[in-house]
């Protein structure tokens, strides 16, 4: 099949100030395409074609091509991930495009997502918020044994359902207020299903929302795309339940003065 | 070169916990001054590098990629063994340490493994701890289940996703200690080279993959954690950015190579479906506990699988290995299947391949229990073949995904190089001929956790803490050195792209030192690969600039080592003339079935650098069995 691409190409990187630099649309024609290709690998070919003609290639994100890793990640027509539902770019396949399509594809877009070049961003806001909170305070050693404490089936199955999150980082690209509500949700809720979680849930769900702040994403104003486009399908309830789990923490921490309660860091 | 494996005496239950006890301790303290490099942030590097930091120690660590989450460890699917008997089916340490040995072919060191199986169990408790959410049974306990090579199950898993799930877990612990403080965490950055000074490891030289800027880290040990090498067949289970640039390089500064050729080709991954295929999706082991493996009696029956009759059908691994049935060993099941395909009975357009069907499974739990079990990996089958495994068997052939060999290490965890340390699939140590399922994240972890905190201490404790800096001279001479070859790379401005030639490299790989090898084939590639490196340095094109985002140039360095290493891959298995695990030579063989010689061959090869070009040397660390019995493995 014949496809037409329109690809950001960007060599500059992004800036607070100008967020475009010297980016730009650029239009190439590709006639070797198998519908049994992915999309990755039409991207392959259209690289060994533009290095064939002395062009430099489109630079894009990738490694485990099989949706797991989370690093792929381009907005194609306008979705984050493209036209199929509950998949990553790298497992979406040509055969969902028509033969002679126009495609259109661009790098996420978020101001706390910078873009490196062409279609890589700058993902590592995601791992400073995970930093500040998103984990159980355990040392190496330390643990009993595994089975010492029942977890109802169902809790580990919810807490399951939201650690699922490959942190591609779709739900910012997707939301109108590049909101990174499911990513901070997914974590906490993972946590708070869990008994080893709920030792520290004031702290993590207060910490979580500072970092979240802080690194410029914007607030959550109930447009659900970010479920829409969520390569592992992550319910927006998880949104619902990190502000629960928020809401606690403010009032708790009222009649403790403010003090911070479980764990040290 | 000395190999000195370092094995604590005594009986084998007890040498661990003896090595603790002599190994040197670093007073708590004075952990704070000493400074370890951790290349890699997978299971092992992950794990090491938030453990040594929660002892003490100031420690950066790298991976390539733009977090340390998306390690290639994330996409590990079926799961984590561990002796925890938690089934009351007969598990024990002893039985998982025998099944690793037998499992690998009496090709791994007794006293590593034993020591694997003794710590499998804290794993698992590490990673609840941290919240890992395991598979569980309605009575709130972990569940488990079987993989291949044992008739116990003491499998964890989380859904299809458990090296996600661990790898998770130990990204949270990391990431932890990099909000503390104690771990500076350096992300799209490729480790290209160790430094040496007075033959001791003290540092590396690194390209930040978005600046291109080189640059020099010095420390008072360094940890490689690096991965594997599947890659160098082009076509493999591995994610695309794995490859061997990190342990190779350490092996041309000295650290011996061992067993290079041991490959675990895994019988279970979605056969390849044209020339622009960039690599092949693996569909787990654990499918083996609910699904059948067949291929139709009569040669050329290209009837769809619906319409083949039970009668008509060859469950071959069943009738093979009547005891083990579909859970026989990885290296075995997948020369079973290329077998049936060469007597003209595979499935599929290309006739590579065979069925894995779960229809008997289906009538017997129902639909709902076998999506609960597997639900993401027949997703992930559909949307690459566009079939549906619910009501059609899933096609499935023999596909590059582990590699056994690695740099060589002692007990303890240190290379032949002093002060470099290699955790975690980058290292040869525990699997032997043949990793079984569900061990490669196990060990990772063991390593992370478990030895290399201990370890590490007691090479520390005898070295002065930050007595070498990066402006020592050897760091400018190594910089020097990478620089030069990054440059060089962008100035052969040739013909050929980078995948061009890896793809060329795969293909030799493949069909010479694939499943099965030969004398006359391995000759071949000995003259073949020497020759397309050669053309590689004088007709490659990688454009653009050494100074930003540059990913044509990272593949370059990385296939130009691989068109080294690839040379060495044959070498070994050319000198290794008996069959083991996943090595099989076609000259020695018993109807099928790999034949060992034990008297010549018991032992790890341990190559060793002797300069560019130049044929390196083949060194030896003899095994001894003293508690599995060097027996014929029968899985029958
Ligand atoms: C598809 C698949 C499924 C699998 N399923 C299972 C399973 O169910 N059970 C099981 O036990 N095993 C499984 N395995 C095997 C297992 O996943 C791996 O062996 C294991 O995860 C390797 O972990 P590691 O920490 O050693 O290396 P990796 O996870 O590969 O990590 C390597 C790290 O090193 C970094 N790195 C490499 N080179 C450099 C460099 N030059 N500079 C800087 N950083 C560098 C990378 O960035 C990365 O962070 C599977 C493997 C595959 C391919
Ligand atoms: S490349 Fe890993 S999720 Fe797409």
């Amino acid at each position: 099949m014949k496809v037409v691409l329109h690809i950001w190409r960007q060599t500059k990187r992004s800036t607070e100030q100008d967020h475009k630099q010297d980016g730009r649309m650029v239009r190439y024609e590709l006639a070797d395409v198998s519908p049994d290709m992915s999309f990755l690998e039409m991207l392959d070919v259209l690289n060994e074609h533009l290095i064939g003609r002395g062009e430099e290639p489109v630079a894009f994100d990738h490694d485990c091509r099989e949706g797991i890793c989370g690093s792929c990640g381009v907005v194609i027509d306008g979705v984050p991930h493209g036209p199929e539902r509950g998949t990553t770019t790298c497992q979406l396949h040509m055969r969902s495009f028509q033969d002679g399509a126009e495609i259109w594809i661009e790098p996420w877009r978020a101001a706390a997502f910078p873009v490196v070049r062409d279609l890589v961003v700058d993902r590592s806001a995601f791992d400073r918020i995970v930093q500040a909170g998103a984990y159980i305070s355990v040392n190496t050693g330390a643990p009993q044994d595994a089975n010492a404490i029942p977890v109802p089936k169902a809790d580990a199955d919810r807490a399951f359902d939201a650690a699922t999150c490959i942190g591609c980082g779709a739900c910012v690209a997707a939301c109108k207020n590049a909101s990174a509500m499911l990513f901070v949700g997914a974590k906490v809720s993972h946590f708070a299903h869990l008994p080893q979680g709920r030792v520290e849930r004031e702290r993590r769900a207060r910490n979580l929302v500072a970092a979240m702040d802080a690194e410029g994403f914007g607030n959550c104003t109930n447009q659900y795309e970010c479920e829409a486009v969520c390569p592992k399908e992550i319910p927006v309830r998880v949104i619902a339940e990190m502000n629960r789990e928020y809401l606690r923490a403010k009032v708790i921490e009222q009649p403790a003065g403010g003090k911070q309660i479980g764990g040290h860091g | 070169m000395k190999l000195d494996a370092k094995i604590p005496g005594g009986p084998v239950q007890q040498k661990w916990d003896t090595r603790k006890f002599e190994l040197k301790l670093v007073n708590p303290a004075n952990k704070r001054k000493y400074k370890v490099l951790v290349v890699g942030s997978g299971l092992a590097g992950a794990s090491a590098a938030a453990s040594l930091a929660e002892l003490g120690y100031q420690v950066e660590c790298f991976c390539f990629q733009d977090s340390p989450r998306r390690a290639h460890s994330i996409a590990a699917q079926g799961g984590i063994n561990a002796a925890k008997n938690y089934r009351n089916d007969g598990d024990s340490v002893w039985r998982l340490f025998y099944d690793t040995v037998k499992g690998g072919d009496f090709r791994a060191r007794e006293a590593n493994v034993y020591r694997l199986a003794q710590l499998s169990v804290n794993i698992i408790d590490q990673a609840v701890a941290q919240g890992v959410p395991f598979a569980r049974e309605y009575g709130g306990l972990l569940d488990n289940r079987s993989f291949g090579g044992a008739q116990v199950s003491r499998t964890f898993y989380a859904r299809g996703q458990t090296g996600q799930q661990l790898l998770l877990g130990a990204y949270a612990a990391l990431s932890r200690q990099i909000g503390l403080g104690t771990v500076k965490m350096f992300p799209r950055t490729e480790m290209l080279d160790v430094v040496l000074v007075d033959g001791h490891a003290k540092g590396i030289v690194v390209r930040d993959l978005v600046t291109g800027e080189i640059r020099s880290h010095a420390a008072d040990a360094v940890v490689l954690a690096t991965g594997g090498y599947g890659n160098v067949f082009y076509l493999s289970t591995n994610a695309k950015g794995c490859n061997v640039t990190a342990t190779w390089r350490a092996y041309k500064r000295g650290a011996g190579f061992a067993n290079p050729c041991y490959t675990q080709i895994h019988p279970t991954c979605i056969p390849v479906s044209g020339e622009h295929q960039s690599k092949l999706t693996l569909m787990s082991e654990s499918l083996r506990n609910d699904g059948r493996v067949w291929v139709p009696k009569a040669k050329g029956d290209k009837r769809a699988p619906g319409e083949i009759p039970d009668a008509e059908r060859d469950y071959y691994l069943e009738r093979k290995y009547p005891s083990f049935g579909n859970l026989a060993p990885r290296d075995i099941a997948s020369r079973a299947a290329m077998q049936v395909c060469d007597e003209g009975r595979g499935i599929g357009d290309t006739g590579l391949g065979v069925y894995l069907d779960f229809r008997d499974s289906i009538a017997r739990l129902g639909r709902d229990a076998i999506a609960a079990r597997y639900g993401n990996l027949f997703h992930m089958y559909a949307k690459i073949t566009a079939e549906d495994p619910y009501s059609r068997p899933m096609r499935i052939f023999p596909a590059v995904h582990y590699t056994m060999g690695g740099l060589w290490v002692d007990y303890d965890l240190q290379s032949t190089i002093p002060g470099l340390f290699v955790l975690g699939e980058a290292n040869f140590s525990d699997h032997g001929a043949n990793r079984l399922g569900a061990s490669a994240l196990m060990q990772g972890l063991a390593d992370g956790y478990f030895v290399i905190p201990y370890t590490i201490g007691g090479y520390l404790a005898g070295q002065k803490a930050g007595a070498v800096k990066v402006d020592h001279p050897q760091f400018q001479v190594v910089a020097g050195e990478v620089a030069a070859m990054t440059k060089r790379l962008l100035q052969v401005q040739g013909k050929r792209t980078v995948d061009d030639f890896h793809k060329a490299l795969g293909k030799i790989m493949w069909s010479k030192c694939g499943m099965a090898r030969n004398e006359r084939g391995l000759q071949q590639a000995l003259r073949e690969i020497p020759a397309l490196r050669e053309e590689f340095w004088r007709d490659v094109r990688v454009l653009g600039s050494e100074r930003n985002l540059n990913q044509s140039l990272e593949k370059a360095g990385r296939v130009a080592d691989f068109l080294e290493f690839g040379e060495l891959m044959c070498r070994d298995a050319l000198e290794r003339r008996e069959s083991c695990g996943g090595h099989f030579r076609e000259e020695w063989q018993d109807d099928g079935e790999a034949k060992r010689d034990d008297e010549n061959f018991c032992h790890a090869a341990v190559w060793e650098y002797t300069g560019p070009d130049q044929k390196p040397v083949r060194n030896a660390e003899s095994l001894e069995f003293d508690n599995v019995h060097l027996a014929v493995r029968s899985y029958k």
